[in-house]
């Protein structure tokens, strides 16, 4: 089965962008613009919140809306990115509903998630976790 | 407008990611900055009004930044309004990951606008927005709220704004950082106001790239687990530096009611314990930091008109802000302190000063010192926080002589109207909340920014109390000497002083290896010994005199956990300390 990174209770995120530097760590580099998380506040600190990861669609529209099919579908939901494919049109960041495909300034690609959890276990709070996925296919 | 905001970038992308083994010496974030043309008289021009278009505002970060947890302070270096001298002041919040994400190793600003602005910098574009609509605006929580919405960059970005405080030059105004965290002393706030500058937003997400990936990652595992897991983080993240307040209490420690007493009897009511028990809402960290210390209370109140009508709002609260609003003023109605702690961050006040302010206000008008006639009818006494909030509008809108007077702080109220003796300033900056031996104080008095993060007194003085061992002047000179070195290492790295423990020598060195700067102990020691000299005499020559430095007279009058304080101890250690610094 397909695993993806679930969102447990974005209520207990603290907002420390654990998981963004470490998203950005696991291919061995500091900074953000190779992560693929985005959290933000939900409308101000005093409010908490939203924390936004891909959440392996079965259906993906990202990959619906690609024109050169630079994000073929992964096994069980959800996407790949082929770089080389990628001309950097972001359709795929304009339809992407919950805003989870963040966009790397720097090569001009999507940052696309790859599910591989290395992010979950630096939530000091158990925000995040990589399950198996329970989504039925389309 | 041509000089103002001027925005400079001092570590360009390239500079900032490469790799390459640069010493350390040649890039220390503050001594960077203020060296940045040779030395910090070109930033700041010797006598320059702190309030006069010459005053820069420096903004720094340092080379951990984005790449390890707990590197995550901005350092503000510029002339305080409130002390005539220099002005450092540090804040969390998404400051510093969001400036070097953007690229940048510092942000300096300098000049003044020809009306209300707020800068914007998105990366290397930097936009000036017509800020004339949010002058004035009652509220800076009403000023975040509208930047946040007009501008881009969530969830990266940091937003800086001030209140009517810093509009209207009261000279403790801080400078609010995604709301509830601030520049908060020395009156930053101010000089924002000065230049007319209403707010800074900066955000961007550029990637770091490393000397050695594999051994980044292992030594970035290293320190996050220290961060979650160790005993010496536990009282951050657990109750907050809130947890200090019963300790201090119990020793004798806690200033209570402008310290008339060390003692306050109603202190498990405002005690971390209580407030997390009864009042924690929420807590929130700082960019990239696990620890999340920010404790956010909840404040309840029913609207007087309507029953069953309530409005709940976020209240930021720490050791520090309770001891000023709480202890220091006699209070323990967790509601009115809220309140009070609510209208700071309104008017966008620091709240230490304030509170220290307010408590020389109580006691002056218990003396008869100043009467109704001076607070324009208001009646303050011991933990009033409806007089106090009423108060504290009066500071910001100053409608006469005695609160135009407040709005300068306790030590300048005193010049006017008497009452110096118990005025709890040190070098013009109003105290933190530790009274435990003349290590505090002595802390306070020499620290380059007159804060109890400077040196740590309170820290020799309750290891004396523990050890039983007595001091000497010799031993507490040397003692606040070698802290304060070794912090000024660390906060031009601008790593958390809460991760002190965290951070080493032996990280630190690690740590700046994997990020390109090789550098030795000695390097590091000269450099802590080298910025606090340089400070020092920033400061002389902007006419501080350690051996005119005023000791408030009440420290010596109530009682320590050491002990009544000794004035020649005192004069003897700042003597020591000023020939060895
Ligand atoms: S690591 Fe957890 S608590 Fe921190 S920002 Fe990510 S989801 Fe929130």
């Amino acid at each position: 089965m397909a695993k993806r990174l679930s969102v447990l209770d974005a209520g207990r995120c603290v907002g420390c962008q654990s998981c963004m530097f470490a998203c950005a760590r696991r291919p061995g580099l500091g900074g953000l613009a190779a992560s693929s998380i985005w959290v933000k506040s939900a409308g101000g600190v005093r409010k908490g919140y939203v924390v936004v990861v891909c959440r392996a669609c079965p259906g993906p529209p990202c990959s619906r809306v690609c024109p050169t099919d630079a994000l073929p579908l992964r096994v069980g939901g959800g996407v790949r990115l082929k770089p080389e494919l990628c001309i950097g049109c972001r359709n795929c960041v304009e339809a992407c509903p919950f805003g989870a495909v963040l966009w790397d300034g720097e090569h001009d690609k999507p940052e696309i998630c790859v599910y591989c959890g290395f992010c979950a276990p630096y939530c000091p709070y158990d925000v995040l976790k990589m399950e198996e996925m329970t989504h039925v296919e389309r | 407008m041509t000089r103002y905001p001027g925005c400079l970038p001092l570590t360009s992308p390239a500079a900032a990611s490469s790799v390459t083994g640069r010493r350390i010496s040649s890039r220390p974030a503050w001594a960077a900055l203020v060296r940045r043309s040779g030395s910090s008289e070109e930033e700041c021009p010797q006598g320059v009004d702190p309030m006069a278009p010459g005053n820069p505002i420096i903004m720094a970060v340092g080379p951990l930044v984005g790449l390890y947890p707990l590197a995550s302070k901005t350092v503000a270096m510029f002339k305080s309004p409130h002390t005539g001298n220099l002005g450092e002041s540090q804040a969390g919040g998404r400051s510093a990951v969001a400036i070097r994400m953007a690229g940048y190793g510092a942000i300096v600003i300098r000049g003044v606008s020809a009306s209300p602005v707020y800068l914007v910098v998105e990366g290397s574009h930097v936009h000036f927005r017509d800020a004339s609509a949010l002058w004035d605006l009652s509220s800076a929580y009403t000023t975040g709220t509208i930047m946040r919405q007009r501008e881009s960059g969530a969830g990266v970005r940091s937003i800086m704004r001030i209140g009517r405080a810093g509009e209207r030059g009261v000279t403790y105004a801080s400078v609010i950082t995604e709301t509830f965290r601030h520049f908060g002393r020395l009156g930053l706030g101010a000089v924002f106001g000065s230049k007319r500058l209403k707010g800074l937003v900066i955000s961007g997400g550029r990637s770091l790239p490393v000397a050695d990936r594999r051994a980044y990652r292992a030594l970035y595992d290293q320190i996050y687990k220290a961060a979650t897991e160790s005993p010496v983080m536990k009282k951050y993240h657990e109750l907050g530096t809130a947890m200090n307040v019963l300790p201090l209490n119990a020793m004798g420690a806690l200033p209570t009611r402008n310290l008339q007493s060390g003692h306050f009897d109603e202190a498990e009511s405002i005690s971390g314990e209580r407030l997390a028990a009864e009042y924690l809402g929420r807590r929130v960290a700082c960019a990239h930091c696990p620890v999340a210390c920010v404790h956010l209370g909840t404040l309840r109140l029913p609207y007087p008109k309507e029953p069953y009508f309530y409005k709940t709002s976020m209240v930021g609260y720490d050791h520090e802000p309770i001891f000023a609003v709480g202890s220091l003023l006699g209070g323990s109605d967790v509601s009115g302190i809220f309140q009070l702690l609510d209208e700071a961050e309104v008017q966008g006040l620091d709240v230490m000063s304030l509170g220290v302010t307010l408590a020389w206000a109580t006691e002056a008008f218990q003396r008869g010192l100043i009467s109704e006639k001076e607070t324009d009818g208001l009646a303050l006494e011991w933990g009033a926080y409806p007089a106090y909030i009423a108060a504290t509008k009066r500071i910001v809108k100053q409608p006469n002589d005695f609160y135009r007077a407040l709005a300068r702080g306790a030590e300048y109220a005193a010049t006017i109207y008497g009452g110096a003796d118990f005025a709890l300033t040190f070098g013009k900056n109003e105290m933190p909340g530790y009274h435990t031996g003349p290590g505090c104080h002595l802390g306070y008095l020499t620290g380059a920014r007159h804060s109890h993060l400077d040196s740590a007194g309170y820290s020799i003085d309750q290891k004396a109390a523990a050890t039983g061992k007595t001091l000497t002047p010799e031993d507490v000179a040397a003692g606040l000497l070698e802290e304060e070195r070794w912090r000024q290492v660390l906060t031009s790295l601008v790593v958390c002083l809460f991760a002190r423990g965290i951070y080493t020598p032996e990280i630190v060195f690690k740590s700046l290896a994997s990020a390109g700067f090789v550098c030795t102990n000695d390097d590091l020691t000269r450099i802590g010994a080298d910025i606090l000299r340089r400070k020092v005499a920033f400061k002389r020559r902007e006419g501080f005199d350690e051996t005119t430095l005023r000791i408030p007279k009440r420290i010596l009058e109530t009682a320590t956990p050491l002990g009544v304080i000794d004035e020649e101890f005192m004069r003897k250690t700042i003597q020591l300390y000023t020939e060895n610094v």
